[in-house]
């Protein structure tokens, strides 16, 4: 199964600091009862924007931002995929981080939201800049592992065969894991639990 | 060099290398509940894709479900149609499933190893980060995502990546009142709560090889708040002794040739390691958290960090202004206003005994609100068995029906306002059990009682009979 290829993610970017930014603060347990992940979008960070009123997600000069900057172990914490859906569906394409938690970049790959990572001093830098100026446009590309900011480019740090499931558009595994599917039987039937002891 | 039971494992459920770098894994155990998989069966409806192997994989319903009145249909409608989806998908799709009316239902985590269905060697998968707690048996157990169960039902296996394995050797003799939950708790401090990323852990050592498999399934639960997705313990007669008889796991002469096999998948003596920490148990000491996430604890003798110091988890002052608390006072004297016994982390049979000798004849604090859940329902029958219902009911907790209940408050359960949480559960982030100003205290069954008792945070070693 193909699916969408993705290259390059261009926009505004928006700022969350702070390290270990849990998926419950992300999205809150009560937005998981729902059978369906409609509607998370709107309530992203929902507790963080409650408490503190200049939240990024609550400041309308970030509105249709596309890519998410972070720190250190975003996405900790429970694995519920509702987290990385919500940023997907609140309109981010790209998170940009120190580093991710691994349940957290496993369920954004599946869902096509890339995650790449780069060093504490470019990450700094690069949320001075869009809390400076928030209209600053950035430009990642997996192909070049890099994102245009105005006049500079910084690398990004992202797992080769990563990259390449978004590049080709191989990124939602299904279709892979149900080829040749013999070969999974094949497995089953050499596992003693199931071959019986 | 030898192989470590991560390695053996893997190996043997590979099924292939994946464009992707990644390995497609077979899993053999398939765990599933009512929160995070709806979306999932909607996927495969919507691709025209079925479930590969119905028989590897087992529902029951614990998140949403109220722990007091549960009567269908709930007063909740959300959570009453979040298990009707789940009754619907498994009736669909042919997948055993313990309802609310099951004397099988509980809390994912714990009915998988109470029903033997989890086994060493086994590769294991649910919807929830804290399916590492099935490692306690020897298992290689993964939490997933929403997308992954929709794999894992499509074609029984997953897209991972490699993972790392760091030994952590608890070596010595635990204190009295020192528990598995505070050996976790040490280690995640002492590691950080993204120590682990990367990793698989795998705990050995004189202490955890003395441990029962309750207390391994307790510290194997919270590899996740370490960071490690993945935590076991190498099977050894302890495992053997605790899954013969269980109603799935061999019986009769195919047990003992279970048991050989089981003995094959341990680590090797001579195994290779990428990491190994070594942890001395006599130092351990009961641990309460005082922030925001699972690292920042300290043992119960000691002060509050200041900001400025005790840094290594970052973000204290933020964690600080949260829990209301003064960095360089003692943590003991904190006051409470609820006590929970339960979750996948403490709500087994060992976890209500420990937290019942301490409640046994004592009186929980007017001001406190407690209550016991147990785990699931053969650990609720088992205590109401041998009377620790009416020994929580004297003492002023409440007994409920088993359930995850307040450890993430998607169900009744919930703290109100800032209330603070003397909690068993295994997270303290922000909002975590149902308010978003409530604050949570992380501890062992055995100090939760005595803080309920005594209304603050205290030592539970001074509160023994």
């Amino acid at each position: 199964m193909s699916n969408r290829k993705i290259d390059r993610v261009e926009g505004t970017a928006i700022p969350v600091r702070g390290d270990n930014i849990d998926t419950d603060r992300i999205i809150p347990a009560r937005f998981l009862k729902a059978i369906t992940f409609d509607g998370l979008g709107e309530h992203v960070f929902e507790d963080d924007r409650i408490a503190f009123s200049g939240h990024p997600f609550s400041n309308p000069a970030y509105a249709g931002a596309r890519l998410l900057l972070v720190n250190e172990n975003f996405g900790s914490g429970s694995s519920r995929e509702h987290a990385p859906q919500a940023l997907k569906r609140w309109g981010i394409a790209a998170c940009v981080g120190e580093s991710f938690s691994e349940i957290f970049k496993g369920n954004a790959l599946a869902i096509g939201l890339v995650c790449v990572t780069t060093s504490n001093e470019v990450i700094d830098r690069l949320m001075d800049l869009v809390e400076t100026a928030p209209t600053s446009r950035l430009a990642l590309s997996l192909n070049h592992r890099s994102i245009d900011a105005g006049d500079s480019t910084v690398s990004v740090d992202v797992e080769a065969p990563v990259r390449d499931a978004f590049l080709s558009g191989t990124w939602d595994a299904t279709g892979l894991l149900l080829d040749d599917f013999d070969v999974v039987r094949g497995v089953a039937s050499r596992v003693p639990y199931i071959r019986g002891f | 060099m030898g192989k470590t039971l991560l390695k053996k494992v893997w190996d043997l459920h590979t099924v292939r290398q994946l464009s992707t770098g990644q390995a497609q894994l077979f899993i053999g155990l398939h765990l599933i509940h009512e929160v995070t998989t709806p979306q999932a069966f909607d996927m495969l409806r919507s691709r025209g894709i079925g479930v590969a192997f119905p028989d590897r994989t087992f529902g029951t319903t614990d998140h949403i479900i109220p722990t007091g009145d549960t009567s269908r249909p709930f007063q909740d409608p959300l959570a009453e149609a979040m298990l009707s989806a789940l009754e619907k998908n498994c009736a669909e799709f042919d997948i055993p499933f313990w309802n609310l009316d099951s004397d099988r239902q509980g809390i994912v985590h714990v009915i998988g190893p109470e029903l033997g269905l989890t086994q060493p060697g086994m590769t294991v998968a649910c919807g929830d980060s804290h399916t590492s707690t099935h490692g306690a048996l020897g298992a290689v157990a993964l939490g997933v995502g929403t997308s992954q169960v929709r794999d894992v039902l499509a074609s029984q296996s997953l897209a991972i990546d490699p993972l790392k394995v760091r030994r952590i050797a608890v070596n010595g003799e635990l204190g009295r009142g020192v528990f598995a939950k505070d050996v976790v708790l040490e280690i995640i401090h002492r590691l950080g709560v993204n120590g682990g990323v990367g990793y698989a852990y795998e705990y050995g050592g004189t202490a955890v090889e003395r441990m029962s498999i309750d207390e391994r399934l307790t510290i194997c639960n919270m590899s996740i708040e370490g960071g490690a997705r993945v935590g076991y313990v190498n099977p050894d007669q302890t495992t053997f002794e605790y899954l013969k008889g269980r109603q799935f796991a061999p019986a009769g002469d195919a047990f003992d040739r279970a048991v050989s096999w089981w003995r094959s998948i341990a680590s090797d003596t001579d195994a290779d390691y990428d990491d190994v920490v070594e942890i001395d148990a006599a130092a351990i000491e009961p641990r309460v958290t005082w922030g925001i996430n699972p690292g920042q604890s300290v043992a119960v003798s000691e002060c509050i960090p200041s900001i400025g110091g005790g840094a290594q988890n970052g973000g204290v002052s933020e964690a600080l202004a949260f829990m209301g608390l003064t960095g360089g006072e003692r943590i003991t004297g904190t006051k409470i206003d609820v006590a929970f016994v339960g979750s996948c982390t403490n709500s087994r049979l060992s976890d209500l005994r420990e937290a019942g000798r301490i409640a046994k004849g004592r009186s929980v604090a007017p001001h406190v609100t407690a209550l016991v859940v147990p785990g699931s329902r053969s650990v609720q029958f088992a205590a109401e068995e041998e009377g620790l219902d009416q020994v929580f009911r004297d003492a002023g907790f409440e007994w409920r029906n088993a359930g995850c209940s307040m450890c993430l408050a998607m169900n009744p359960d919930r703290l109100e306002g800032s209330q603070v949480c003397a909690s068993s559960s295994n997270r303290n982030f922000k909002g975590r059990q149902g308010s978003p100003t409530g604050r949570t205290l992380l501890m062992s069954p055995a100090m939760v009682a005595a803080a309920a008792v005594a209304g603050e945070v205290t030592d539970v070693r001074g509160h023994f009979a």
